[in-house]
């Protein structure tokens, strides 16, 4: 059993049947990267995962528990973080706050009154900041507003600020979209380095087919709705059921 | 010290030290000279700076720090003056558990209505607080003030009167006082031709003040208040990181509720009346023009932009066309007349007009407020380049 197992996942949009019974269980360890043409339902799946929308049947089971219906802050707080497509960062405060807040939010849970504590005085909290930013090559740009700083820097310290809370299982939504080849690249070897030092379940949601190569160690390919193949990346390329759903069959 | 930064520690001092010394600093004219009437050293006006500030730091812990831009502030203040009242008609003309008591209902009133106000933000949560505010001011105008039930006592205003009960007043003074000092007492130091006056009133809230600039630097220096940073900044991501936004906003306006109770029990405890129109949407539409005129999100700016608002309401107010006259009766009658019927408009009556262009031009060129364009001069003198600074707090409300 997976640690992210998703059951008979339907999901209608008015006329519009966006997930058609997906099935899908995430194997603890592996770098499953999610697939597809254009609207075949993939950051919809996502955002079922993450609380943000919620399905009409099935079940989602994180760890053997159930997290439909949880909000985004109590599904994180299970271990689940998210990247998403443009980069969430709080663009106002510096890189070091950012990273900060992630970890104040491992720390501490979802709420803590704690007004008059001293921020200075938070010594494991500042260790901690500063080891995740050595990690991720930014510990030049811990003054930087973050607002300031190019898109791939951007994708850095929000991998930076997932990171920092340790979490079981990483969503990545397109990761690299709209980034200038070099920063794809830069990316593509910090996601390695992460599966390699920390061994973070990830799932990927990806167009471009070369992070999905580059990375995954399983592909599902989805189709208006649906996963229609589920396999290892050497045999994703040759299938022709998934070429079909790419280049509509007009491949031959 | 005191759980301060040595950055922090010079600033607190230097609040301190202006807040102490404002009876000199206010009157910088000889008492007879012309400028005279630009003075603001008289105990009632520097009263209401410090009340004021406290006031607008308050409000600047949720509006400064979270973006949500509360309209209904005023009914926290009038609710904990009200309380105040009540606490002199029961009890005695002591200050302290009169103001306690508005603290707490302040505290609680605006923890009942935050709950509801929370559930939305942007403009919606702006309208309901709003909203809430008006339905509490006409409570107190009418609705609470029967013969049965006269909690508010209407358009004349709740005041103690000779048959209230206070039980514990015993032998005590018939005013307002701390523990025997009389808050309306006023000493007078006349130095050559200058006269500075040092009243009991003004240095008890000034200490108020001082103690609550020190909360609200603390909370500001505080993983809390990094975090009611973060919800001003990206609500969405502080969500996926884990945290629940609503409690950290709920405890904002609390807080700020309760800055607002105090501030509400310190006008009473210097004046002891309590009127509805305190709660009137205006009076809550001047605090969020003190916090943007000083400089939203800044620890220094609520206070400078209270006196600011102060000083102009009342020294300005004052102005009419004799002292114009008075002024241009060196140039010929023509232009004197002339010169007065062109600043008429603007003085007296009219320091609403001077206000509001005073506004209009901090907003359009010094977006920070009176914080940002003392930064700017500060760093023309010293040619230090702007980027090295944090960048200006941003107005906007919340998303």
């Amino acid at each position: 059993m997976g640690i992210l197992e998703i059951k008979d996942i339907n999901k209608r949009f008015g006329g519009l049947q966006a997930l058609g019974d997906v099935n899908l269980s995430i194997e603890e360890g592996t770098v499953h990267a999610i697939i597809g043409p254009n609207g075949a339902g993939k950051s919809t799946l996502l955002n079922v995962l993450v609380g943000k929308l919620e399905p009409d049947t099935g079940s989602v089971t994180f760890e053997g528990k159930s997290i439909l219906g949880l909000k985004p802050h109590q599904i994180n707080q299970l271990g689940i973080s998210r990247v998403f497509q443009t980069p969430e960062i709080f663009s106002t405060l510096s890189v070091f706050e950012n990273v900060m807040i992630a970890c104040f939010a491992k720390r501490d849970g979802a709420f803590q009154l704690n007004p008059l504590t001293s921020m200075g005085g938070e010594k494991d909290i500042h260790e901690k900041v500063e080891q995740m930013l050595l990690d991720v090559n930014m510990a030049d740009k811990r003054n930087e507003i973050a607002a300031s700083m190019s898109r791939g820097d951007k994708r850095r310290l929000e991998m930076a600020m997932c990171l920092a809370q340790d979490p079981k299982l990483l969503l990545l939504d397109e990761p690299t979209a709209g980034m200038a080849r070099a920063d794809t690249n830069n990316t593509i070897e910090l996601l390695k380095e992460i599966e390699e030092k920390r061994g973070i379940t990830m799932v990927i949601i990806e167009h471009d087919m070369h992070v999905v190569f580059s990375l995954a160690n399983k592909i599902t390919v989805l189709a208006q709705g649906t996963p229609i193949v589920e396999d290892v990346p050497s045999k994703i390329k040759g299938n022709p059921k998934v070429q079909e759903a790419y280049l509509g069959g007009a491949h031959e | 010290m005191f759980g301060l930064d040595k950055r922090d520690t010079t600033l607190f001092l230097f609040v301190v030290a202006i807040t102490l010394l404002a009876p000199f600093l206010l009157n910088p004219f000889p008492t007879e000279s012309a400028l005279a009437q630009f003075n603001a050293g008289y105990p009632d006006l520097m009263q209401r700076f410090v009340i004021f500030g406290i006031f607008a730091i308050g409000f600047n812990i949720l509006f400064g720090l979270t973006g949500y831009l509360s309209f209904g502030h005023a009914a926290f203040l009038g609710v904990g003056s009200y309380a105040a009242v009540w606490m002199f008609k029961l009890l005695s003309f002591n200050i302290i558990p009169a103001i306690a008591l508005s603290i707490i209902v302040a505290g609680v009133f605006s923890l009942a209505i935050g709950y509801v106000c929370l559930r939305r933000s942007g403009i919606y949560f702006s309208i309901l607080t709003l909203a809430f505010a008006q339905m509490s001011f006409a409570m107190a105008y009418s609705v609470l003030s029967n013969p049965s039930f006269n909690l508010t006592n209407g358009e004349t205003g709740l005041q103690v009167y000779a048959s209230d009960p206070q039980y514990l007043k015993g032998d005590g003074p018939d005013l307002t006082h701390l523990f025997g000092l009389e808050m309306n007492a006023t000493k007078t130091l006349e130095l050559g031709a200058w006269e500075f006056q040092f009243n009991t009133g003004f240095y008890v809230c000034a200490v108020f003040m001082i103690f609550a600039f020190y909360i609200a630097m603390r909370i500001f220096r505080s993983p809390f208040g990094l975090m009611l940073r973060a919800i001003k900044t990206n609500q969405t991501r502080l969500n996926y990181t884990g945290i629940n936004s609503r409690p950290y906003t709920l405890a904002a306006f609390v807080i700020s509720g309760m800055y607002a109770g105090l501030a509400g029990g310190l006008l009473a405890a210097t004046d002891p009346l309590a009127g509805a129109e305190r709660m009137q949407w205006t009076a809550s539409g001047e605090v969020v023009l003190m916090t943007i005129l000083g400089g939203a999100g800044t620890l220094l700016g609520p206070i400078l932009g209270a006196a600011f608002i102060k000083y102009f309401e009342n020294i300005f107010s004052k102005i009419n066309d004799t002292v114009l006259h008075s002024w241009f009766s060196f140039m010929p009658e023509s232009i004197d007349n002339f010169l007065v019927a062109i600043i008429h408009p603007f003085v007296g009556k009219g320091w609403h007009l001077t206000l509001g262009l005073m506004f209009m031009l901090i907003v359009i060129f010094l977006p920070g407020g009176l914080v940002d364009g003392g930064q700017r001069i500060w760093n023309r003198i010293t040619g230090r380049s702007r980027t090295q600074n944090e960048p200006v707090a941003d107005p906007k409300p919340a998303e």
